[in-house]
């Protein structure tokens, strides 16, 4: 969440610097509020990167300069594990749940059908259910799906890491839908038209303008949904089978366990991993 | 598009009993028309009557609820856009905001697989026709509306399409600039000999561009004909009211000969004028007359030939507009006539002209007044 807030409140800053002639109180304050809102968004995440290279087995102390935890981390073959599940996770339901949010979209924005006022609705129930309903709903689905299948055709379906993706996929899909139609709305129809007037066929017409054209919003849909994928706790909880924890739940199970500093380690390298993505898709967005 | 060249005989696009719903509401009612190859054709009616609808029909973004449309005598039923040798210039311009405007015209060339080599000489001419030969490499935000609506058009005829459908493609400019539009289509249009059919509020444009105009309201076309018989000669109440100026003076019809008729007005005036629709006698019937057609000659004075029809009026309000005088004269209580009349003569004699409340003759020559039975 840090990141998507990063990018909102950016523009506030060059618009404090702007060459105005009059510099009133009102951009005074602005300037000051944004310094707090930058303040209190990233000294905890300062403070986290900085524990992570102290030479101290209690994360909230500092021991002198370590690489140590970051050693010890890709050393530790069962968070490096978790790790991989959660970006496997993460890119497996981003990638489905974007092809599939992204068609929804155009389909409720584009066609008027009986039951579109119903079905969007239900639609989004997902983002607004709390998660731990999601998961329960989930378990109770997976289970008795694979109860009713293993029964009837001898298999043995059971809860594993692609469960944890079916689950992530499942509450992305709305996610990717409502950027994606939201950067829709302003999406101007009869580009399309002109497009088909032009000689351009349904596929072209998507392929060289529809799709450039709401490449920003699909990803940011795509962004989105990785990044709810890789810190979701809940719903990844309920739905994982033996031997298929993903990040958060293992973290989770650490610090539980003991405070251990390679917890630090492992986010700053997160919050980098993250802070990349943002940017490479700032510069893309920039590009056009 | 295959198999024996179509015969169109001249004809661009045919439209036959051509009608379109959209659920409840008939956008266009039972329309038939014949559009010729290398016209300059209008459509002109007022907002909601059907004329978008009938473009789009014509582009293929909609299908005919049912009737058939013909281009240069192909059964067009439910072929789509993109297959149809026509472009369209959009009202709103239209133009992809992420391709440089030399992409934005090589667009339809380049989804035609005209080959490379080809293209970059055809949008350099396209460019080179409108005049922004050196804009290729802008994009469409960096540009003027005028310059966005010239690109919009280069976009089209690059593609040397057989029939160019134009949105009311001047509606968002300011009147300079909308005249000099004007000017650049009809140059366009006669060097490239390519059918126009163009869609406008605008009644002056509709006369100045147009080889024909078609008159629309609520679906249906009213009329069809050159500016000059749209305007001398409007076969009903509606177009005669639409375009230019008209009084309406309603009456009954007496007197029948030829295409001539005679009606007569509740107080018993004697109207003679043409019926461009066969009337008959006892029928009621309205006689149109523009205002400039009038003639007011004072009392006595012959004014016009034996010929003319007139009746004495008295002189109520005086406009002066610089080229023309409006004069508003008063025939009784109930009705009013306007009559303009040229400041032919000098009008700082305008001292020795009408008075309010001076006594007047009001003559028209038949063939000016209209009888229009709807
Ligand atoms: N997609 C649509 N769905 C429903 N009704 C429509 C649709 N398109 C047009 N109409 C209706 O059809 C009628 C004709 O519309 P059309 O756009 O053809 O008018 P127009 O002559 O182009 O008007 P304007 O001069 O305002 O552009 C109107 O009553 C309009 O409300
Ligand atoms: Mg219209």
């Amino acid at each position: 969440m840090a990141e998507e807030t990063l990018t909102r409140a950016a523009p506030t800053a060059p618009a404090a610097a702007r060459d105005t002639p009059r510099r009133g109180f009102g951009e005074g304050a602005l300037l000051v509020n944004a310094i707090f809102c930058y303040l209190f968004l990233y000294v905890p995440i300062l403070i986290l990167i900085v524990f992570s290279f102290s030479n101290s087995s209690l994360a909230g102390v500092w021991g002198g300069f370590t690489f140590d935890w970051y050693v010890k981390l890709f050393q530790n073959t069962r968070l490096m594990t978790a790790m991989g599940n959660s970006l496997y996770v993460a890119t497996a339901s981003m990638i489905v749940a974007t092809v599939i949010g992204t068609l929804v979209a155009l389909g409720m924005e584009r066609f008027r059908f009986r039951g579109r006022q119903a079905f969007d609705v239900q639609l989004y129930m997902p983002v607004v259910i709390p998660d731990i309903v999601m998961a329960v709903m989930l378990l109770l689905f997976f289970s008795n799906a694979f109860q009713l299948l293993n029964a009837l055709l001898g298999s043995s379906f059971r809860l594993s890491l692609t469960t944890v993706i079916m689950a992530h996929i499942t509450f992305n899909i709305a996610f990717v839908a409502v950027v994606v139609r939201s950067s829709l709305k302003g999406f101007d129809w009869r580009l399309e038209e002109a497009a088909q007037d032009l000689g351009a066929n349904e596929f072209n017409t998507f392929r060289h303008v529809t799709f450039p054209l709401i490449l920003p919003g699909i990803i940011g849909g795509a962004l989105m949904a990785f990044t709810l994928s890789l810190d979701d706790y809940v719903i990844s909880y309920f739905t994982n089978g033996p031997g298929a924890s993903t990040l958060p739940i293992e973290v989770f199970s650490r610090i539980v366990a003991a405070s251990a500093p390679t917890i630090n380690a492992v986010s700053t390298v997160i919050f980098l991993a993250s802070l990349l993505l943002v940017s490479v898709s700032q510069l893309l967005q920039r590009r056009r | 598009m295959e198999g024996l060249p179509p015969v169109s005989d001249g004809i661009a696009i045919e439209l036959r009993d051509v009608v379109k719903r959209f659920g409840e509401v008939t956008a266009v009612d039972n329309v038939s028309m014949q559009i010729r190859d290398g016209e300059f054709f209008s459509m002109l009616g007022p907002s909601g009557c059907g004329k978008t609808s009938t473009l789009r029909m014509i582009a293929g973004f909609e299908f005919p609820t049912s009737g058939e449309l013909l281009i240069h005598g192909r059964e067009m039923g439910q072929v789509p856009p993109y297959k149809r040798p026509v472009n369209t210039v959009f009202q709103s311009y239209a133009l992809f905001p992420h391709m440089s405007v030399e992409r934005n015209v090589a667009f339809g060339l380049e989804m035609k697989q005209v080959p490379k080599a080809e293209i970059a000489p055809r949008v350099a001419e396209a460019l080179e026709m409108v005049r922004l030969g050196s804009f290729g490499e802008r994009y469409p935000r960096q540009m003027s509306g005028g310059q966005q609506q010239r690109v919009a058009l280069a976009r089209a005829l690059v593609n040397r399409p057989e029939v160019l459908l134009l949105d009311e493609p001047l509606g968002a400019l300011d009147q300079k600039l909308r005249k000099e539009m004007q000017a650049e289509l009809k140059r366009l249009q006669s060097l490239l000999g390519i059918t126009f059919i163009f869609v406008t509020h605008d009644q002056e444009e509709a006369l100045t561009m147009s080889d024909r105009i078609a008159i629309m309201n609520q679906g249906k076309v009213l009329q069809i004909g050159s500016p000059t018989e749209i305007y001398e000669r409007p076969n009903c109440r509606f177009v005669a009211d639409f375009i230019g100026e008209s009084n309406f003076i309603d009456g009954t019809v007496r007197h029948v000969e030829g295409n001539y008729a005679t009606i007569e007005t509740v107080e018993g005036i004697k109207l003679r004028g043409i019926a461009p629709r066969p009337v008959s006698t006892g029928a009621a019937a309205t006689l149109s007359l523009r205002p400039e057609k009038i003639r007011l000659t004072p009392p006595r004075e012959n004014g016009l030939n034996g010929q003319a029809s007139s009746f004495p009026v008295r002189v109520e309000q005086i406009d002066y507009i610089g080229s023309d005088t409006r004069i508003v004269v008063r025939v009784n209580d109930k009705r009013t006539v306007d009559v303009w009349e040229q400041n032919t003569l000098s009008t700082l004699d305008r001292d020795a002209y009408w008075q309010p409340g001076e006594e007047a003759v009001l003559s028209y020559l038949p063939n000016n007044g209209l009888i229009l039975t709807e």
